[in-house]
């Protein structure tokens, strides 16, 4: 078990470093790169060389890297081009949005995925099965930005229901501890905040839960119906065993391993729709700041540093997910 | 009736030989033969190569077809593809008018926040910028069509290449090209289109065609190593080594066609989502900045997003053409996927 870990992490440390090595050395080969946008089109030649020298470009590439890196490990990621702060501190300040969004999200795929998915399983072939099966196909092809204005449009302009847009009404006072909204209101009992923070998240949720609601449906629906005709559950059934004990003891325990795998997987369509579902809502997370880095003139610094941070959640928790399969499932652990 | 002695040569791609549990199955079955091989035994072969010659046999590909024909979810799926195709193809003729063309009857009533709903001559109404929204709608299927199935086939030549020669070498080779698979796999699908629309310095078309297409490139070139993978081992290419086939045979006649129907099953799937995904960078103002082009994904992330308070429909259609074709060809994948499965062979 320890060697798959350390070989795994090992392939991860790789793929990473060679991702980070493309990416700065993309950035830096540019038409329209860092210096331009610095100093807009119009800059001297003088002014450019200056800069140049100052960034140290004109160093060799792989000095810079090196220097990078060195960097990058001690978490300095250098300046943004469109305000000036450190972009560390900039990302810091967005990324707990984000993640609170993407856990509510995935709190709501899962809680409604994996019930549905198992009474359609369980209802195979009916109606409820047939109604689950269309609605999975259809949140997979509606792009979800459309998705997520259709709801807006429904719930806080026809009927008034929801906040349209950011993460806090205007006037609710909220001290930022972690910067997580729904905790801080608890850490320092300011329930209103709490209450309004939550009220804010519920349609973006919904919006960035679309896909992988739909894919965790069909797959603990597959998954489900393939348990249900083992020999073990039929057995289990035949020994009169209680329906409760049944459904968790053998079929969803078992049915829920290729589920957990898919979960992992669906870290990727949170962080892809993060972007998407933050632009509708205005919620200024780190999706609203990779369209804002690209909007306003390429803002390479902090593009580098969120594309690095999203490989590196979006494999690690890969990563945590296969270890942890191993864990659920003892026939993985054998092998 | 599709007995698999009646099909020799055509060997079942077999897509879960990674997972646990496939092969266990299989020892015991070949080894009782061997030996015994009484005269009883040789005449009922004899029979049955005799039966099989006479039938002439159904090749994979056929028998999924034929399956395909009773699937009601694959007719609905290839009925929307085909309205689909034809709407891009027929464009011309059935548009009523020129797509880029402004009408003064539309500007005229054009402000920023009236723009003209339905009449007799334009039954959309008109778009932001005074033409026919009909029109654009008709033509949106051709450049829709044309950045879906450029993207996929973009995605699937670079994929097939990588998968093709990583599967057919193995060893160091397979291991070099599958890290570089992990590197576009270490990013989710919309932030590594992001990242490549990013890199270019203007946003064209093409940007567009080439981000969705280099998002999926791992996705075939995976997908083909295990298949192709998975067959090295397999009685069929045994014999075809045994019987003394050149490597390069081998791996072109015997195993790449083989592999292959998991590929286009997978490139139905990705049209769906390389029309979502362009759909995606247009909202995300990374899309095509041409205005005369009739894009649905560009129609619905730009101008929809922009007048839907204004005037909703802008992004109804679009969106509605979106989901309906993107079902479509996911309806069409997922019933392929079911016909070439050879747990569903009957």
């Amino acid at each position: 078990m320890l060697r798959v870990i350390v070989r795994r992490l090992l392939q991860l440390a790789v793929t990473l470093i060679a991702l980070s090595a493309l990416i700065f050395v993309w950035l830096r080969n540019l038409p329209g790169g860092p210096i331009e946008a610095l100093l807009g089109e119009r800059a001297t030649p003088e002014r450019r060389a200056l800069l140049v020298k100052a960034l140290g470009y004109d160093q060799p590439i792989l000095v810079q890297y090196a220097k990078f890196m060195q960097r990058v490990l001690t978490g300095d990621f250098g300046n943004s081009i469109r305000t000036g702060d450190p972009v560390a501190e900039v990302i810091g300040r967005a990324f707990p949005a984000t993640i609170e969004l993407a856990l509510v999200a995935m709190i709501i795929a899962i809680g409604l995925g994996v019930p549905l998915g198992y009474l359609a399983a369980r209802h195979h072939g009916r109606l409820l099965d047939n109604l689950s099966i269309a609605g999975t196909l259809l949140g997979i092809s509606i792009p979800i930005f459309f998705l997520g204005y259709l709801l807006k449009d429904v719930f806080t302009q026809n009927i008034h229901w929801f906040p349209p847009s950011g993460r806090l009404s205007t006037g609710v006072d909220n001290t930022e501890v972690t910067g997580f909204f729904v905790l801080d209101g608890l850490l320092t009992r300011e329930f209103d905040a709490t209450a309004d923070a939550l009220w804010h998240l519920i349609l973006p949720a919904l919006t960035l839960a679309t896909i992988p609601l739909a894919v965790i449906v069909r797959i603990t629906r597959a998954s489900v119906l393939d348990v249900l005709n083992e020999d073990y559950v039929r057995t289990a059934e035949a020994k009169g065993l209680r329906h409760r004990v049944i459904r968790g003891r053998h079929i969803l325990r078992n049915a829920l391993l290729p589920v957990v795998t898919i979960i992992g997987l669906q870290t990727g369509a949170l962080l892809s729709g993060a972007v998407l579902t933050e632009k509708v809502y205005n919620w200024g997370g780190l999706g609203t700041l990779i369209t804002d880095s690209i909007s306003g003139g390429r803002d390479y610094p902090v593009l580098q540093a969120l594309i690095l941070l999203a490989a590196l959640v979006f494999v690690v928790v890969n990563l945590l997910v296969d270890l942890s399969y191993a864990f659920i499932d003892p026939r993985v652990r054998v092998r | 009736m599709s007995d698999p002695i009646t099909r020799p040569g055509v060997a079942a791609p077999r897509d879960g030989a990674d997972q646990p549990g496939t092969d266990e199955r299989r020892p015991g079955m070949s080894e009782r033969g061997i030996g015994l091989l009484g005269e009883r035994k040789k005449a009922r072969l004899e029979e049955l190569a005799r039966a099989s010659a006479d039938k002439g046999g159904v090749s994979l590909v056929r028998d999924a077809i034929r399956r395909l024909r009773r699937n009601p979810v694959a007719i609905v799926g290839a009925s929307i593809v085909a309205l689909f195709v034809l709407m891009a193809i027929f464009a011309p003729l059935l548009a009523p008018h020129d797509p880029a063309q402004r009408f003064d009857e539309l500007t005229k009533n054009l402000t920023v926040d009236n723009i003209p709903g339905a009449s007799s001559e334009f039954p959309l109404g008109s778009d932001p910028l005074g033409r026919d929204f009909f029109s654009r709608m008709i033509y949106g299927a051709r450049q829709t069509l044309f950045v879906g199935v450029v993207a996929t086939l973009i995605g699937l030549s670079l994929g097939v290449l990588i998968g093709a020669i990583s599967g057919a070498f193995g060893g160091w080779v397979d291991n070099i090209m599958m890290r570089f698979t992990d590197v576009m796999l270490a990013l989710p699908a919309l932030l590594l289109a992001i990242s490549l629309v990013a890199m270019a310095s203007r946003s064209s078309q093409w940007t567009v065609i080439f981000a969705v297409a280099i998002v999926n490139v791992p996705i075939f070139a995976r997908l083909l190593r295990g298949s192709m993978l998975a067959q090295r081992e397999s009685d069929h290419v045994l014999a075809a080594r045994a019987l003394g086939v050149k490597q390069r045979n081998i791996v072109l006649r015997h195993m790449l066609p083989n592999a292959m129907t998991a590929v286009i099953v997978q490139a139905t799937l990705t049209l769906s989502t390389a029309i979502l995904e362009a759909a995606s960078l247009s909202f995300l103002g990374l899309g095509d900045p041409d205005i005369n082009r009739a894009e649905w994904g560009l129609m619905l992330g730009v101008d929809g997003q922009r007048y839907f308070e204004v005037r909703p429909e802008l992004a109804y259609y679009p969106a509605l053409a979106i989901i309906v074709v993107a079902l479509g060809f996911t309806l069409l994948g997922e019933a392929m996927r079911e016909a070439i499965d050879p747990k569903n062979r009957r």
